[in-house]
């Protein structure tokens, strides 16, 4: 097994699937540069046809991305950071979300829309945001947050193989994480959380890049004998209730971590499900961590202070352990 | 005229008399509150549809517009699954779930009607895409309005055609109103055409109103889209005989923003009567041939009617059906 960046995942998953399906392409803002290096090489290796520079004009390509799904081809969408994604909301949430539904199925939309989301050091609110929650009731879409570079890779190759629109959430801190992944074909499907650390008190659902940073609060409480068992749903849509519910009916504990802010978003749709769904389990308060409700601020000490951080985590569950 | 052969004549007059009799029964239907919801009619406006789909071929694309009813009836659709769509019935196009302003047809290459003004024109441009992808020849033809051409999605579409050299015809169907509003009061330039000239592709004006002459324009765009030469913009200058929407009479009253006499007007200059006349003028086709056809496509239509009252409205557990694939 070598080691591996999240980037490297991400330009080893879209190789991959290049290779293999000579319907799939990659359009995108700068993607033949490739600024972050994720679609780095693939011009050289796929051609001017198959990896194409748009203009920065989100409606338009992301409308050209749905247009050429429903034209039977496979395109992989860059949106380069995912505030972007306000630009062309009618085409993901009017069009690529709706018209297989309201075709009465015959539309097939396989897209794979790729973006970068997350503060990440002094990007500022239009290009800091965490905006998946905006995308969650909106039903048609599938909805992917990798927190480490082996999910990463096999979600979005999963994410590629699908035949409806799926966007995929690359926080920009992540970047140069490393991991082992394992070599060959390498898969993870879509609708399967993961228990990224086993634990008996206290139950931590976190999404996208406060995994692993719920996994270090995790390391540091066993030390105070504080076990901490730490779920990341991987796919917010689908959600794969079964293992989230499983985890709080054995911990009787939950917090809920997310980057994205606390109206609205992520943390308050699992936070309603444990709430609904797994009551008779609990034995206190299911927990909310998530970003204050401001837009990400430039200034470094602002945008600590806003975005959920691992003494949020930290206080919350010592908070419902009692120590 | 003469050149053009017998039959391709017939099939012309044969698609905008389909449209014509769809349209006014659909009207007469939704005033009746037969059919539920918004419905848009495009009486006047059949000859764009039939002249740009009798261009295209079976394996081509168009994308249609809130108003698409004749784009579709043009592409091939067929009568009888239209009308159960608007019905709301489970034998629709969309088994009910996407009604007037929805139909779709992949078979027939229809990527659908748009309730979203502007939806469809880069949806043409990824189906070009797709074509030139997949390296197969195929043309995308996009029916859109006036109002779309100042919409955002207009301007972006263009210009990503003309910069891939994309396959695509972009068919602006100038009805002289974006819903209640006179499309010369919101727009800055006379011929939507013109606009062509920003992205250095063709465009043209057409007498909307000619089934030839949109045919041989739309004939001359596909040619080139399919030899490689990139997209046209064709604006069809027609007019909007019907209202933007069924039944606002009722709250808009008569004449809120235009005359009875430009309606009055338009009327003379009808694409069905222009036909006929060039036809029985040219001494190739007869008053007996037309009647036959009008006469068939009133059969198509009751026909079409009943199948959709007497079809089965859709089953409640059928709401989370198609959502994903």
């Amino acid at each position: 097994m070598a080691i591996t960046t999240f980037v490297q995942a991400i330009n080893q998953a879209l190789t991959e699937e290049m290779e293999r399906d000579p319907l799939t392409f990659v359009m995108g803002e700068d993607v033949v540069l490739s600024v972050f290096g994720a679609t780095k090489g693939l011009y050289e290796k796929f051609g001017p046809t198959r990896v194409r520079n748009t203009p920065i004009a989100e409606a338009g390509f992301v409308g050209a991305a749905v247009g050429a799904a429903m034209a039977g081809t496979r395109p992989i969408c860059e949106v380069e950071f995912a505030s972007f994604f306000y630009c062309a909301f009618d085409q993901v949430c009017n069009q690529a979300a709706k018209l297989r539904y309201m075709s009465g199925g015959q539309a097939k939309m396989a897209i794979t829309f790729r973006t970068v989301y997350g503060a990440m050091g002094g990007a500022a609110a239009q290009h800091s945001e965490t905006v998946y929650g905006q995308f969650l009731s909106v039903p048609g879409l599938k909805i992917v947050v990798p927190s480490g570079p082996a999910d990463m890779k096999g979600l979005l190759k999963s994410a590629i193989r699908d035949d409806n629109p799926v966007i995929v959430f690359e926080h920009g801190g992540l970047g140069r994480a490393r991991e082992e992944i394992p070599a060959g074909e390498y898969l993870v499907p879509l609708g399967k959380a993961a228990v990224k650390r086993p634990g008996e008190d206290v139950t931590v659902v976190a999404i996208g890049a406060m995994v692993p940073k719920a996994l270090k609060v995790a390391e540091k409480l066993a030390a105070d004998k504080i076990s901490v068992e730490v779920v990341d749903p991987r796919t917010l849509i689908p959600l794969d209730e079964e293992t989230i519910l499983s985890s709080v009916a054995k911990t009787n504990r939950a917090v809920v971590v997310d980057e994205g802010h606390l109206r609205g978003g992520a943390a308050a749709d699992i936070a309603a499900l444990i709430g609904e769904k797994g009551f008779d389990f609990l034995d206190g308060p299911v927990t909310r961590v998530a970003s204050l409700d401001v837009p990400i601020p430039f200034s470094p000490p602002l945008e600590k202070a806003t975005v959920a951080d691992e003494a949020r985590i930290e206080a919350a569950i010592r908070g419902l352990v009692g120590r | 005229m003469e050149d053009l052969n017998k039959e391709l004549l017939l099939d012309l007059y044969h698609t905008m008399v389909r449209i014509r009799m769809f349209e006014e029964r659909v009207r007469d239907l939704a005033l009746k509150n037969e059919i539920p919801g918004f419905v848009h009619v495009s009486i006047g406006e059949e000859a764009s549809a039939t002249g740009v789909c009798a261009a295209l071929r079976h394996t081509d694309f168009i994308t249609s517009t809130h108003r698409g009813h004749g784009h579709l009836i043009a592409k091939g659709g067929k009568l009888d699954r239209m009308m159960a769509e608007l019905y709301g019935k489970r034998t629709g196009y969309c088994k009910g779930k996407g009604g007037s302003m929805h139909i779709v047809d992949f078979a027939l290459g229809i990527l659908g009607a748009n309730g979203i003004v502007g939806a469809g024109l880069p949806i043409a441009t990824g189906s070009a895409l797709a074509a030139v992808v997949a390296g197969r020849d195929a043309v995308t033809a996009c029916f859109f309005g006036d109002g779309a051409s100042n919409e955002g999605t207009f301007h972006e579409s263009l210009n990503l055609a003309a910069v891939w050299k994309l396959p695509v015809i972009f068919v602006c169907e100038n009805n002289g109103f974006g819903e209640f509003t006179p499309a010369q009061t919101v727009t800055s330039v006379r011929d939507i055409a013109t606009r062509a000239q920003a992205y250095g592709i063709p465009g043209l004006v057409v007498n909307g109103n000619d089934v030839i002459e949109v045919y041989r324009y739309a004939s001359e765009a596909a040619a080139r889209a399919r030899a490689g030469g990139g997209p046209t913009l064709l604006e069809c200058k027609t007019y909007r005989w019907e209202g933007h929407v069924v039944g606002e009479q009722a709250f808009l009253g008569a004449a809120a923003y235009r005359e009875q006499a430009e309606i009055e007007e338009w009327k003379k200059r009808c694409p069905l009567i222009r036909f006929q006349q060039y036809a029985i003028a040219s001494g190739r086709i007869s008053a007996a041939e037309l009647k036959k056809i009008e006469d068939e496509t009133l059969a198509e239509l009751d026909a079409a009617v009943a199948f959709a009252r007497e079809s089965p409205l859709p089953d409640p557990a059928e709401v989370t059906e198609d959502l994903y694939a």
